[in-house]
Formats: C-alpha cells, sequence, structure tokens
C-alpha cells in the first residue's frame, strides 16, 4: 500500500498556488503572528482576518467548505482553555450545576474562551491552505530563504523524501501482525495477550522499524558518498523574488500591519 | 492516518506571543547547539542518518496497539531516540519530526512550534537521557539498568514534557494553573506508561538483535552538561507544576507581571484613548463595521475570481 495520500498538497493552478512560496511562507507565519496578536475579544479584528483568510481560501481554489472542516482539528484542544469560562473573574454570565458545585461563568472568562478557539481555527486555516497550496520542496525553498539553518532544512527534505518509504515499512510491519494475529469466534476464549504484552509487541515492532532504518540511512550515506557528497549541502541560488510577487508581499505585510495597529487600538 | 492523539501538540492560538516567542528562542538556541554537536559526532553522516530517523520516528508513529474502550496507545519517541542516538541527535530528530507535523500535517501550530519543540523534543531528550543514563550506570550496565532505565525514561520524559505544556498554557493564560496542572499531568501519567512499554519493547529488541547499537548514545559521551540539564528540568517542573497549581495566583502575578496576559492593555499603546477606532467611539459599531468590510471583501474576492473564469471560459469557447 502506498500512503501517498499523506501529502496534503494538492495541485492546482489558482493565483494562490502560483504565489512564490516565500511569500506565502512569510505571509502565512505574519498572519499567524498577527493573529495572535491581537488581545481577546478584539472582534472587529478577528472578523477583518477571517475575511481574509476566506478569501485566501477562495482565491486558492481548495473549496472554503473542505478546508474550514479541516481546520476544526484543533477543536479537542479546546478543552484545556474550558476552564477559562469559569476561573476569570468579571460580571456573571450563566451559571452551571455540576453536582454540588455551581461553576459561574464570566462574561470576560467567556470573552477570552471564544477568542482563543476562534484565533486557533483562523490560524490553522492559513496554515492548511499554505501546505495544499505548496509542494513540499517550495516549503524547504522558502524556510532557506528565511534563514533557517541549511543543515536543518537538509534533514528536513530527506526525512520528507523517506517518510513515505519508512510509512510504507511501518504499514507493512502492522499487516504482517494482523495476518499473525488470531481472533476466535467462540465466546470466552482470550485472543490476543495483555496490555502489557500488546505495549511490547508494538516497541518490538518499532525496534525493528529503527534498526530498518538506520540500515537504510548508511545505504543512503554509502549512495550520497558514491556520488561525491562530502557533508556539503549545496543548492542552486535562490531565484529572485518576481516584483509582482514582490508587490503581493508588500502589500499584504502592509495589510496585516495594520490590523496589528487596530488591535492595539481595540486592546487599549 | 499519521494523525496522532496530539494532546500535547500545542495549535496556534492557544499561547500567548510572548510565551510563544520566548520559547522559540529558547527551542532555537538548543537547536543550534544540538546542530553543532551532532555535526562534530557524525560529520557528513548526520544529514542523511538525522533525516531518515527522524522519518523513522515519525512512520514508528502509527505502530499502535489497542489499549481499551477503542483507543490505542503509540510511541512518542523522544525517549527512544535519546536512549538510541544520545540526546543532541534525539533533539534534531524530533525537531524535525514536529516540523514537519506542524508544517504539512497541522499538528500543531507554527507560531507554537517553538513550544511544541521544547516540551516534547528537548525536554523529552534531556529528561529521557537523564532517567536513561542514570539507571544504567546504576545497575553497571545490566540488562535490568537497561530496561528500568527505559522505561523510567520514556515514562518521565512524557510526564514533564505535559507538566511543561500545562505551565505555558497557564503562563499564557488560557488555562489556570490549578486545572491544567493536574489534568494534564494525570494524562500522561497514564499515557507515560504506553510510552515506557513501547520503548521497552523496542529496546529488549533492540537487545536481543543489535546489541551493539545500545552503546550508540553512549559511545560519544554527551557530557555531565547535559545529564545536569536533564536533572534540573525535571526537578525543576516536577516541583515547581504543584507549586502553580495550588497558587495559581502566584503563576498569574508572575505573567502579570511579565505583562504576558494584559500586554494589549498597556499605556504606550493608546494612542486615542476615547475612542476605539479613529472616529468610532463605540466597540460594538466598530464590530458592526468590521463585519460589513469582512463581507465586502469576500464578496469582492468571489465576483472577481467568477467574472475572470466567465471571461476565461467565453475566449475559450
Amino acid at each position: 500500500m502506498h500512503i501517498h495520500f499523506l501529502d496534503p498538497y494538492e495541485p492546482g493552478n489558482s493565483p494562490i498556488h502560483a504565489l512564490d512560496a516565500r511569500v506565502k511562507f512569510v505571509l502565512t507565519v505574519t498572519f499567524i503572528l498577527t493573529t495572535s496578536l491581537a488581545p481577546a475579544g478584539a472582534w472587529p479584528v478577528y472578523i477583518l482576518l477571517f475575511a481574509i483568510s476566506i478569501s485566501v481560501i477562495v482565491l486558492s481554489n481548495l473549496g472554503v467548505g473542505t478546508v474550514l472542516k479541516r481546520a476544526a482539528v484543533a477543536i479537542p484542544f479546546a478543552l484545556a482553555a474550558l476552564p477559562v469560562l469559569f476561573t476569570v473573574k468579571g460580571e456573571s454570565l450563566f451559571m452551571a450545576q455540576l453536582g454540588f458545585v455551581t461553576l459561574t461563568a464570566s462574561v470576560e472568562g467567556t470573552e477570552r474562551f471564544f477568542s482563543i478557539l476562534l484565533k486557533s481555527y483562523i490560524s490553522l486555516q492559513m496554515a492548511i491552505t499554505l501546505a495544499s497550496s505548496t509542494p513540499f520542496p517550495q516549503l524547504l525553498m522558502a524556510m532557506r530563504a528565511v534563514k533557517i539553518p541549511r543543515l536543518l532544512v537538509a534533514i528536513f527534505g530527506l526525512m520528507w523524501r523517506y517518510l513515505f518509504v519508512l510509512a510504507d515499512e511501518a504499514t507493512r510491519l502492522l499487516r504482517a501482525r494482523a495476518a499473525r494475529s488470531g481472533a476466535v469466534p467462540q465466546a470466552g476464549l482470550k485472543t490476543g495477550g495483555s496490555i502489557v504484552w500488546r505495549g511490547k509487541v508494538a516497541g518490538g515492532m518499532a525496534g525493528n522499524l529503527f534498526l530498518r532504518a538506520l540500515d537504510r540511512s548508511d545505504r543512503i550515506y554509502a549512495a550520497m558518498a558514491a556520488r561525491g557528497y562530502d557533508g556539503e549541502v549545496r543548492g542552486f541560488a535562490l531565484p529572485r523574488v518576481p516584483v509582482m510577487h514582490q508587490v503581493v508581499l508588500i502589500a499584504g505585510l502592509i495589510v496585516l500591519a495594520a490590523l496589528f495597529g487596530l488591535s492595539r487600538l481595540l486592546g487599549a | 492516518m499519521l494523525a496522532s492523539p496530539a494532546q500535547l501538540h500545542i495549535p496556534d492560538g492557544f499561547l500567548s506571543t510572548p510565551v510563544a516567542i520566548l520559547f522559540w528562542i529558547l527551542s532555537a538556541i538548543v537547536i543550534a547547539i544540538a546542530l553543532r554537536r551532532v555535526n562534530a559526532d557524525l560529520g557528513e553522516r548526520h544529514v542523511p542518518m538525522m533525516g531518515v530517523l527522524a522519518a523513522c520516528i515519525f512512520a514508528g508513529q502509527m505502530l499502535n496497539f489497542a489499549v481499551a474502550g477503542g483507543t490505542s496507545g503509540h510511541l512518542l519517541g523522544a525517549a527512544l531516540a535519546a536512549i538510541l542516538l544520545g540526546p543532541w541527535a534525539a533533539v534534531l530528530v524530533m525537531t524535525s519530526v514536529l516540523g514537519v507535523q506542524a508544517l504539512i500535517f497541522q499538528d500543531g501550530g507554527l507560531l507554537a512550534l517553538g513550544a511544541n519543540i521544547f516540551n516534547m523534543g528537548i525536554i523529552g531528550a534531556f529528561v529521557g537521557h537523564f532517567a536513561y543514563t542514570t539507571l544504567r550506570r546504576l545497575s553497571g550496565n545490566r540488562a535490568w539498568g537497561i530496561f528500568a532505565g527505559g522505561f523510567i525514561g520514556a515514562w518521565l520524559a512524557v510526564v514533564i514534557s505535559a507538566l511543561a505544556c500545562a505551565l505555558q498554557l497557564a503562563l499564557s493564560g488560557t488555562s489556570p494553573a490549578n486545572i491544567a496542572v493536574p489534568a494534564m499531568g494525570g494524562v500522561h501519567v497514564l499515557i507515560g506508561i504506553g510510552e515506557g512499554l513501547i520503548t521497552v519493547g523496542a529496546l529488549a529488541f533492540i537487545y536481543v538483535a543489535r546489541r551493539d547499537l545500545l552503546g550508540i548514545g553512549e559511545g560519544k559521551p554527551a557530557g555531565k552538561a547535559v545529564w545536569v540539564a536533564g536533572l534540573v528540568i525535571a526537578l525543576a517542573l516536577a516541583i515547581m507544576s504543584p507549586l502553580a497549581s495550588a497558587h495559581p495566583d502566584g503563576l498569574e502575578w508572575v505573567a502579570e507581571q511579565a505583562g504576558f496576559l494584559h500586554q494589549a492593555a498597556s499605556a504606550p499603546y493608546s494612542i486615542i484613548p476615547d475612542y476605539v477606532m479613529p472616529g468610532v467611539s463605540n466597540e460594538a459599531l466598530a464590530t458592526i463595521i468590521a463585519g460589513i468590510v469582512g463581507v465586502v471583501i469576500v464578496a469582492a474576492v468571489v465576483g472577481a475570481l467568477a467574472l475572470s473564469r466567465r471571461n476565461a471560459q467565453g475566449k475559450t469557447q
């Protein structure tokens, strides 16, 4: 089984796909930073950020519904923020009866909770759009352009190259385990060992995967060395960002700076 | 398929900006040191090795086992990587795993990535390394020391990472310490057992198949400093978190002093104190205007796109 479907990149020829990866990368990170800097309850700023992210998704032709649905992955984490509803002191909004305890939700707490949720949701939409509209090699180029250490980028690149190979390998290990695990239809007859045993089996498989990966890395190194690899990771000089894309970058940064200013005014 | 129960992968929005940036800086420093150390140890070999082993840890997270009630446990890997490769290489491996998870699979946020690398990569590797080497030395390199060290190292790495995550959330004003610390800590005391079992299983297999590899982390001694760092991190978080949850106001106080919670409310920014927006004196009104502007933006984009498509179709016909 090949699991290339793992790669979230979806080819397309929308303006967002065509935009230089470096511009996209910088704008996405700045967008998420701007979102993060908006204080709790700055609803007008959130609305404008949301409008921008929806516009970008529309332009990217990825499907608004698909992206909005995928961006909901962080919702379970909201559980961690749920207590602020009740612990932040302020004007009482509603009461919740939990056994013997009465919890009082404050207006401020509710505001903070929904702000966190919304900020997370908007940030995720942008991150998904970036990953879905940009092939990984171009993201690597963007990382090089923003001066992430070359060696780290090289490791990222090799990891991506072999992720699918090793995921295939892991799938084979899982299939082999499934093939050798019996299930007896007869009632009362226990199949499979204890949790401890199952955990150790999964561990043994992980160890096996590790050994295979280590051997593979030796082979890869040998192959690289055979082709003249000497520890230096060389790449083409990065092409210049086309003028039109530079304009998009500057315009985007100005809009985000304006939104940052607005959120400061609202927070004051 | 690779979606993991991402309890510890903090998404964007849940950390306040100063906390997120602080941990980005801390992680960047450790990653820079790790790059230098690993490059010195492994030389030109290190790029292919780190890359493939990062892919291995990532893919290894698919190897799950049924626990109970439809839930399953799977490897997180920081401690195992630290045991097999040494703490510095483990930092690089985990940085790559977490980086790709955040960038491509949105498992954890981009701004929060610094904190996630710090919790799961750096703390996981250092604490795991500390516990493992300690028990191993105590046992005089006997098998029980390796396995006990593996179990405790993996368990401790998960629990301490969870405590760090809880404290960061508390410091961000996202979750009160007296709830986040016991909740996160409690859940991961259990998850840590699964991690410990898998790690022991992996070590037991490697002990049988390739015993020489269990010397890798030891061969290039990571030095006392790393061991001490692991000890200090483990102790500091183990002491700090109960303190923080006993006095959540204390942490809130720290956060407020550092300007974490109400960063936006500080005076220098109140340029036009009596107005919400220049010329708009009412927050509700500002929200309504923003709503209208937002709808106009989206409508304009949709309209322009539809128009350009119709034109394109008109030309082809």
